[in-house]
């Protein structure tokens, strides 16, 4: 029987089965930020022990910078956490990529774009949305502090091996629906934990024809139904991407990389625990109206009604809409909204800029809203420079701001008000995520556009 | 961080009847920023959003808040915590565990646990119980009816029996790591004794 491309990478990094336990796995990417981190090295100091591999180790801080400026942390906490990161990564001998500097951005926008993150390998960070990495054809997984602090001892973790789940896309995408629109659909089909204990892999035409920055997008919100990595088989799309970039193998190596990751795919009779088929035709722009990712509906569509729940499921479902301020029914589609944010993990790099001032190109925000766009690194930022978006968003009324996670997660001044209604390209709705008390629609870049334009919840066929 | 070691556990329980619970509700992000190991930072952090309002003030209706429920856990006393389905879904925030675990619960059940998140909790010797919905959803009516009501839960027998009804389950953990939770033994330290296979690995690869 075949290999899965899962099996193929999860096997070549086993360093042993641990008797009637997980499995030792050798991990070649540890990436480290500022908030997971910390107690870690502590954890290391306290056992007077080094980092093991500390060549394997990336740093740099993303969750508490501003998006603002960024002379100074103002909150002396966010600051502190942000200055222990740079004094641990000086002590252990870590690369690190210091706020500010051209190098940093959000980890999961940056490891790709500089080819720290290549075919093959095994990506650990301190960060559900690790799973981003594993577009390249990785094994790329979220893991605690704890395990960080294994990884750095050791370079391996202790995990027991996951199901296996192909999920296929096949067909060609309508207009305006992109790889945003994809994963919220996904997601809303399988639940939120729809694919909990798996990893995931996604195939099929659609997956194939599309963009790496789409494909990083996907990877991204794998987590969001559950499944402890996505990754997507390396192809041209995947060398074209990698290739020439900072940390990619170069000449000669290059071409015998190139040579493995070839053989990097699910063998033709590989047999998957699981395997789904969507249609790519039957996605539409996406829209959540609920308090986590999976509660979703396509654009034109109403929130659903309480028919065919049971009592607990209708009383789980009205708390949802009841801290959105939605009704069951409603329709979304022109409900006014209050705040816009382009940019997180799951959006903000180039192609994501391109799309939103596809939208915005030649017309004017909303006065009622509030923007955020936040290049997802500063060589996206300079991306967007070059190629002259910030003037059209300029032009459009929206300010550029600077590399950060910021609304994604109300670590950093960028937090939602209460109450508000924000539509938003990050990658959780949940109660409090962007700001205690915030409310949160998740969506499409091309869609956040569109809604910032008109000041309503806004299809992008229709402007 | 010091770890109690793990054998059997008979307690009260706190009902936390919430599908989907995930990390952000257990502890919100503006917690994470502090660089302590403090359990009673986190544990005071615990479900903050949930148990307070804007203003510090507790929110009377939910569970923590309420006289049955509000007692501090202690030996036998609300050491368990029997939540909704898919228990800590979303961020990989181990600072979830510390939470649990520094406001003093030993134990959580529930028939299904996000993977992060369980791991997070073994890692901070707080034990993730599986067991099947139909013994979750008599569990939360045998509290309803009775909040004093106790549960046993066995680690060396892997069993976890409600005592208000007598009925007993059985539960999963490899032997690997119910071997640490007895001894009070860590991952890290197990890893750090390997090294010689870790570099052979190298070596060969």
């Amino acid at each position: 029987m075949g290999k899965t491309l899962f099996d193929k990478i999860w096997d070549a990094h086993v360093v042993q089965k641990v008797e009637d336990g997980p499995t030792q796995l050798y991990i070649d990417r540890l990436y480290a930020h500022e908030v997971t981190s910390p107690q870690a090295f502590d954890t290391l100091r306290d056992k007077g022990i080094k980092v093991f591999r500390p060549e394997h180790v990336i740093a740099m801080p993303d969750h508490n910078t501003p998006s603002d400026q960024q002379e100074v942390i103002n909150d002396p906490i966010g600051r502190n956490q942000v200055e222990t990161l740079a004094k641990n990564c000086a002590e252990f001998g870590i690369k690190h990529f210091c706020m500010g500097s051209k190098d940093n951005g959000i980890i999961h926008v940056v490891g790709p774009e500089k080819a720290l993150s290549l075919p093959g390998m095994t990506i650990v960070c301190g960060d559900s949305h690790t799973s981003t990495h594993g577009a390249v054809g990785a094994i790329a997984m979220g893991i605690g502090t704890s395990e960080v602090a294994q990884v750095l001892a050791s370079e391996c973790i202790l995990q027991s091996k996951p199901k296996t789940m192909r999920i296929n896309v096949e067909g060609t995408l309508q207009p305006g629906v992109v790889a945003k629109d994809v994963a919220l659909y996904i997601m809303a089909q399988m639940t939120t934990a729809g694919a909990t204990g798996y990893a995931v892999e996604y195939a099929g035409s659609t997956i194939r024809n599309m963009s790496m920055e789409g494909r990083l997008t996907l990877s991204n919100l794998s987590i969001e139904m559950g499944s402890r990595a996505g990754l997507i088989a390396p192809d041209e799309t995947t060398f074209a991407y990698l290739k020439g970039r900072e940390y990619a193998p170069k000449g000669e190596d290059w071409d015998k990389a190139v040579a493995t990751w070839r053989q990097l795919k699910s063998d033709d009779d590989a047999v998957f625990d699981k395997e789904v088929t969507f249609r790519a035709e039957d996605i539409k722009p996406r829209i959540t109206y609920g308090t986590n990712p999976g509660a979703g509906i396509a654009i034109d569509e109403c929130i659903p009604t309480l028919d065919g729940m049971n009592e607990a499921e209708q009383k789980q479902f009205l708390a949802q809409l009841d801290y959105m301020q939605f009704q069951p029914g409603e329709k979304l589609e022109g409900h006014p909204i209050d705040y816009c944010f382009l940019g997180a993990c799951t959006n903000g790099r180039i192609e994501d800029f391109r799309a939103f001032a596809s939208i915005v190109k030649g017309k004017k925000k909303n006065p009622n809203v509030v923007a955020w766009l936040v290049p997802g690194s500063w060589l996206v930022r300079q991306q967007i420079i070059d190629e002259g978006i910030d003037k059209v968003l300029e032009e459009a009324g929206f300010e550029l701001r600077l590399p950060s996670c910021s609304a994604c997660l109300a670590m950093n001044p960028d937090k939602v008000p209460a109450g508000k209604l924000a539509i938003s390209t990050s990658n959780r709705n949940f109660v409090g995520r962007q700001g205690p008390g915030a409310r949160t629609i998740l969506a499409s870049p091309l869609v956040v556009a569109a809604s910032a334009i008109t000041g309503v919840v806004t299809d992008p066929r229709k402007i | 961080m010091a770890h109690q070691k793990f054998n059997i556990i008979k307690s009260t329980c706190i009902p936390i009847q919430i599908d989907n619970c995930n990390t952000d509700l257990i502890i919100p992000a503006r917690y994470l920023a502090s660089t302590s190991r403090d359990p009673k930072f986190f544990g005071d952090a615990f479900m903050r959003d949930l148990r307070f309002n804007a203003k510090g003030e507790p929110i009377a209706d939910f569970v923590l808040n309420q006289p049955a429920f509000c007692e501090a856990p202690h030996k036998g006393c609300h050491e368990i915590i029997v939540g909704g389905q898919n228990w800590g879904s979303g961020s990989s925030r181990e600072h979830a565990a510390w939470a649990i675990s520094g406001y003093g619960v030993r134990v959580v059940i529930s028939s299904s646990f996000a993977d992060i998140h369980r791991n997070n909790l073994l890692n901070c010797f707080v034990l993730p119980v599986i067991v099947s919905e139909a013994f979750q959803q008599e569990l939360f009516a045998s509290i309803a009816k009775d909040a004093n009501t106790v549960v046993t839960v066995d680690l060396p027998n892997q069993t976890v029996t409600n005592e208000a009804t007598g009925h007993c389950e059985k539960f999963d953990i490899n032997g690997y790591k119910k071997y640490c939770l007895m001894n009070g033994y860590d991952d890290i330290d197990y890893l750090l004794s390997q090294t010689g296979k870790i570099e052979a690995f190298e070596n060969k690869k």
